[in-house]
């Protein structure tokens, strides 16, 4: 009974690397910055607690509207994002269109959110490119004064945000929709005499949202507490929460850390509150439809819903399209005056004057990406097989272990845990980095790759096993070659995920690890648009690089097999 | 209220001819079994009469209910009932609700529409089992809610694909009885498929070969 031993340990192991290396870490970090909010953070001699920090916290200037603006760009972005992306995929409909649109939705997917906010700036500025196209119908003579970015209103932020989560959530919502049987349900309802728009809303979409709902909370979170998105495209004066914290977090006194602890803890209870609300209306929503249900209607809202959605998110689109555009053509230009559509000179300059430092954080970059997609795969792939062995299902709680990273606001816990390297002399640098940008690699790239891996035939192993292969030939010649186009693409997204981080970066790193992220966000604040547009450029373009290579290998490794295949036909 | 099909050819994407100038009239009341081996397109004809042909299938001829073709109607709008073997009861409503889901609209008011529900249930035999899950029902439970699912929505034809195939063997011969007391109250046509030659005996009706 040697293979039950095997199972058991594996699983074991897995358990412990995660409760070690991802539960222990988020628990500590959570516990550290929660003391520090009361008081006690002994490295700085502040031992007493008290209720000072969260005194000092609300006595920040524009504070309670800072609050007001990290709950309405958040919340608010969430809920258009969450109605947008049920809409297309009711517009969709028909699973034969599901990857075709999934290969769309990869550019919007892979671009780092820091890299479309700095593109989004471009194109939405006062002397932005959707300005000059105005002045060249309307002949203005000067830059407008209006602007939606960084507008008092968040409108930008929350433009940015959409252009980001549709996408996500959208291909969360084609993956969910092939596990439900959704041909029958459409053959059965449509036989009943419902039109498809009505039949989406009263039958698909309930049975589509507990499949979602954890995603839906993933954008919440982050979009409650972005940082880095925020800084480029959102309001100044007074900005989102996330941004005076980063603020607080930055100042030369040390002492201030109290209080944006106490800002981090409030973080983390709004993104609570926010998930209180999604289910309290997600209940609402579930009464109303049980009697809209019972009402039995065959018609209702039909193509109301379709047109706005499919306008909105095209208009979207092309916002986010200019936006990736824009930020390159920014590195080429050497002048592009207002109100010119084009740059009037171009030049290499900005990519040539930048070399040197332009190498080594992408050489940073890049070593992170592999470093930690390497570590998440082998988890994940570690994960899977143990579920594969133990024969069971995954379980509820085992689920949301998964997703803890991404529910938490990265700065309620990411201050506490560098406060607790620190204590306990661990130095902050590259290896810290990769750990904790690991925390976040791994969920997505088990997202990915769950779904694949649990649809493979499991007659496959079990006949490997008949012809006498054990578990590891079984894993190792079978499972994983037969998953490779999935595992390529977990790992394309590992890079996406590891490229876009920006706070573990900054927090594990000390500020000494540079990124293309962290560089391009604080040049996105003072310097030049050409240079900016480099570091942006390469940071949407090394995510991009690895989707392309992961669709490359499995297309060359099919080109090798058509002509056997042709042969015997 | 006649069903018919009038010289009826179905193409696959594959260029293969499915059905081949395949005519056939169902008068209200009747019930017609169509017998052949999986895979002779049976599935198919039904779909393509009730308007769920796949995408690339290709359809020559007529498909008429009540005199009227049915080529350009809209799945939803040809008032055609359609049963799987599987029930396709949907698990994220109750018994009830889902009985609710299929009861024509003209039903109106809240008490009018569960007491109709209510009397449905009773005659699947399964009485004051409003709330009850799907998952929580036998597979014969299943099977009669289904069938009073579609019949509540007052359909002026029903096709049957394989209804009882999924059954238990001792099971199948009372939940056909069941199914088909409740049809022949109706005066509307009905195909069934089928395999299974107890079912065209049981019938006792005009039996088509494809």
């Amino acid at each position: 009974m040697r293979w039950i031993a095997d199972a058991s340990r594996l699983r074991a192991v897995v358990l412990l690397i995660v409760g070690l290396g991802l539960l222990g870490p988020i628990a500590a970090g959570v516990l550290e910055t929660a003391l520090a909010a009361a008081g006690r953070m002994p490295a700085l001699g502040a031992l007493d607690f008290s209720l000072e920090p969260w005194q000092r916290l609300f006595n920040q200037p524009g504070i309670g509207r800072a609050i007001e603006l990290s709950l309405l760009t958040g919340i608010g972005s969430t809920m258009i994002a969450t109605f947008a992306s049920l809409g297309l995929a009711g517009v969709i409909q028909s699973p034969r269109y599901h990857h075709r649109i999934g290969r769309w939705l990869i550019p919007f997917l892979a671009t780092p959110h820091a890299a479309i906010a700095i593109g989004l700036a471009f194109v939405l500025a006062p002397s932005g490119w959707i300005a000059r196209m105005l002045a060249a119908i309307s002949g203005a003579e000067q830059p407008g004064l209006w602007s939606l970015a960084q507008d008092p209103n968040g409108v930008g932020l929350i433009i940015g945000l959409l252009i980001k989560e549709i996408p996500f959530l959208l291909l969360m919502m084609l993956s969910a929709l092939s596990q439900i049987p959704l041909e029958r349900y459409r053959a059965v309802g449509l036989s009943l005499g419902y039109h498809p728009t009505t039949l989406w809303l009263k039958l698909v979409i309930p049975a589509l949202w507990p499949l979602v709902r954890l995603p839906v909370m993933v954008v919440l979170a982050y979009s409650i507490s972005t940082v880095d998105m925020a800084l480029i495209l959102g309001p100044t004066n007074p900005p989102t929460l996330a941004v005076v914290l980063m603020r607080l977090f930055a100042e030369p006194d040390l002492l201030m850390r109290l209080p944006a602890s106490a800002g981090a803890l409030l973080q983390g209870g709004l993104a609570l509150g926010a998930f209180g609300l999604v289910l309290v209306l997600e209940r609402l929503l579930a009464w109303f439809g049980r009697h809209w249900v019972r009402r039995g209607q065959r018609h209702g809202w039909p193509i109301l819903c379709a047109r706005p959605i499919i306008a909105g998110t095209s208009t979207l689109a092309v916002l986010g399209a200019l936006a990736m555009l824009s930020m390159l053509i920014w590195s080429l230009a050497w002048r592009w005056s207002w109100p010119h559509g084009l740059p009037t000179a171009w030049s290499l300059n900005a990519w040539a004057n930048s070399t040197q430092t332009l190498l080594t954080t992408l050489g940073n970059t890049v070593l992170l990406a592999v470093a930690t997609t390497a570590l998440a795969l082998m988890l994940a792939i570690a994960w899977l097989e143990a579920e594969d062995r133990g024969g069971h299902g995954r379980a509820g709680w085992a689920e949301w272990l998964i997703y803890l990273p991404l529910l938490i606001p990265q700065i309620a816990f990411l201050q506490g845990l560098s406060i607790l390297f620190l204590r306990f002399g661990l130095s902050a640098g590259l290896l810290a980095v990769i750990w904790a940008q690991a925390l976040f690699v791994f969920p997505y790239v088990m997202i990915t790759l769950s779904d694949p891996w649990r649809g493979l035939d499991p007659r496959l192993a079990r006949s490997a096993a008949s012809l006498g292969a054990g578990p590891m030939k079984q894993l190792f010649r079978v499972k994983l070659p037969v998953l490779l186009t999935p595992l390529l693409t977990a790992a394309a997204v590992g890079v996406s995920v590891s490229v876009a981080q920006y706070l573990p970066t900054l927090f594990m790193g000390a500020g000494r690890v540079a990124t293309l992220t962290t560089e391009a966000v604080t040049l996105a604040a003072a310097a030049d648009r050409r240079v900016t547009g480099v570091y942006a450029s390469l940071q949407a373009g090394l995510p991009l690089a690895a989707y392309a290579i992961a669709f490359l290998i499995p297309a060359l490794r099919q080109r090798r097999w058509q002509p056997s295949l042709g042969q015997t036909a | 209220m006649s069903l018919e099909l009038q010289a009826l050819d179905i193409t696959a994407p594959t260029g293969e001819v499915l059905i081949n100038r395949l005519s056939l009239t169902i008068q209200p009341g009747e019930i017609v079994t169509l017998m052949g081996p999986s895979g002779a397109g049976k599935s198919t004809l039904l779909n393509a009469i009730a308007g769920h042909l796949p995408h690339g299938f290709g359809l020559d001829g007529d498909i008429k209910l009540n005199g009227h073709s049915l080529l350009q109607q809209r799945p939803e709008a040809r008032r055609i009932g359609l049963m799987f073997q599987d029930a396709m009861l949907f698990p994220h409503l109750s018994v009830g609700d889902n009985l609710a889901f299929g009861l024509q609209p003209g039903v109106k008011g809240r008490q009018a529409r569960r007491a109709a529900v209510e009397r449905a249930l009773s005659q699947a035999g399964l009485p004051g089992l409003y709330d009850r899950h799907p998952d929580r029902l036998s597979g014969g439970q299943r099977s009669r809610v289904a069938l009073m699912r579609t019949l509540l929505a007052e359909p002026a034809g029903l096709l049957l694909d394989e209804p009882f195939a999924s059954l238990d063997a001792n099971r199948r011969a009372e939940i056909r009885a069941f199914t088909l007391a409740h049809i022949r109250q109706r005066a509307i046509p009905v195909l069934l498929v089928t395999h299974d030659p107890e079912d065209a005996a049981a019938i006792n009706g005009r039996v088509e070969a494809l």
